[in-house]
């Protein structure tokens, strides 16, 4: 027996990842990161901004997002987000463009709790790539 | 009876209307097929984000205290209405089925003595309701700058409307679009998403989930991200039918102008060829009565 399930990740305008060989993902939950094998029970749960690892017979995958819900049931991983980045596709000036967004909302007084909770997550993630 | 030069120019004009729409006709059919293309990908997020919601909702143990945007405030005073349309014309009936559709919705609303609110998204909607309804329209948003409808503005949009519905303006929302069928055939939609009508949809599957972390958190955080799913949705399949529809507005209008070219040509040579004749009547009896 195999140990390998199906993730698929989908942003809004399209299907981003879809991947079938996957022995292990990591997801950054709202409530601490989240690793998912095989035969996880169902869950729903949903994402601050952090690192999504996967891990496949065909290689490690990196991606940063800043949002979203993982929904996992029946060996099926999915996971919706408005906002993904593949690590390997992004370069330095992207990521200094993203970590100085970020840091100007941290900054913003405005806002509640929750939005400032995250957007601190963002800056902390973004400086570790760096 | 017009004169030739009248007729010849005419037909000069006609041929190259023609011509635009002839062009205005191919670049829908290339807008549209990347339009559809783009209406049919963003399809697998909204029906994941909907099955995820249906899940929760019947996951939940206190309805009473479930949040606002899923079960509503309990009242239905004040709607608002989000009208989508389109920002350019010439594309057949497609806003003003939207309008017919959005008008007796309102109508309907305002018989029952409810009071009505509304949100225009695209310019030709605008255009066409402030006459009556001026004074209802609370927001105009166009996105004539971005090419192609994405998610950054109907998040912008979803985010205005939970603004206005967390300051309680109103306590149902309603979206107008049209459903992209195929090339020919769009159908106007009213969809409501707040609160949030998921009635008959069963869910069959009995699987209980594990959540993290609790329901209500879950579904607090998902609802909002659910009504600009929905309003992207709708902005896809929009422009999808705007393109649809301008195709098939425009081909029917290349053909009409081929159709009045042709006739108008038939009464050019006929025009000639009787002043053709007329003038030989007028040299042959001129020669006979010499």
């Amino acid at each position: 027996m195999s140990e390998e399930f199906k993730v698929e990740i989908v942003n809004p305008e399209k299907s981003f990842l879809v991947k079938d060989d996957v022995s292990e993902v990591v997801v950054p939950a709202f409530e601490g990161e989240m690793g998912i094998l095989k035969d996880h029970i169902s869950i729903i749960s949903f994402l601050k901004p952090g690192i999504i690892k996967i891990l496949s017979k065909s290689g490690d995958e990196n991606y940063y997002v800043e949002d979203g819900i993982v929904e996992f049931k029946n060996n099926n991983l999915s996971i919706l987000t408005s906002t993904i980045f593949n690590l390997a596709d992004m370069d330095k000036s992207k990521q200094q463009d993203l970590l100085k967004e970020a840091e100007e909302e941290a900054n913003k007084t405005d806002i509640n709790d929750q939005s400032k909770y995250l957007a601190d997550q963002k800056v902390e993630v973004l400086k570790t790539l760096n | 009876m017009a004169s030739l030069d009248d007729l010849k120019k005419r037909i000069a004009s006609v041929k190259s209307t023609q011509k635009i729409t002839k062009a205005m006709k191919m670049v829908a059919a290339a807008k549209l097929r990347r339009a559809q293309e783009s209406a049919e990908k963003g399809r697998p997020y909204s029906e994941k984000m909907n099955n995820v919601i249906l899940n929760l909702s019947n996951g939940i143990s206190d309805k009473e205290n479930a949040p606002k945007l899923l079960s509503g405030t309990g009242q239905e005073k004040t709607h608002l209405c989000v009208v989508m349309t389109s920002d350019r014309g010439l594309c057949g009936g497609f806003n003003s089925n939207i309008i017919k559709k959005a008008k007796s919705y309102f109508a309907k609303i305002l018989d029952e003595g409810k009071e009505l609110k509304i949100i225009t998204v695209g310019s030709k909607g605008n255009d066409q309701l402030k006459r009556v309804y001026g004074d209802k329209i609370i927001e105009n948003i166009s996105f004539k700058e971005s090419k192609n409808a994405n998610y950054f503005d109907a998040d912008k949009v979803g985010k205005m409307v939970i603004e206005k519905f967390e300051a309680g303006e109103f306590d149902v929302c309603t979206i107008f679009y049209n459903q992209f069928k195929n090339v020919i055939t769009q159908i106007p939609q009213a969809q409501q998403i707040i609160p949030l009508n998921n009635e008959g949809e069963e869910n069959s599957s009995e699987e209980s989930y594990e959540f993290e972390p609790d329901e209500d958190e879950i579904l607090s955080n998902l609802l909002p991200k659910n009504i600009s799913t929905q309003i992207f949705k709708a902005m896809l399949e929009n422009s999808a039918s705007e393109q649809g529809s301008r195709m098939s507005a425009m081909d029917n209008a290349t053909r009409n102008a081929g159709e009045m070219v042709d006739k108008l040509t038939i009464e050019y040579n006929r025009s000639r060829q009787a002043a053709i004749t007329k003038e030989l009547i007028e040299i042959i009896s001129g020669a006979e009565s010499l």
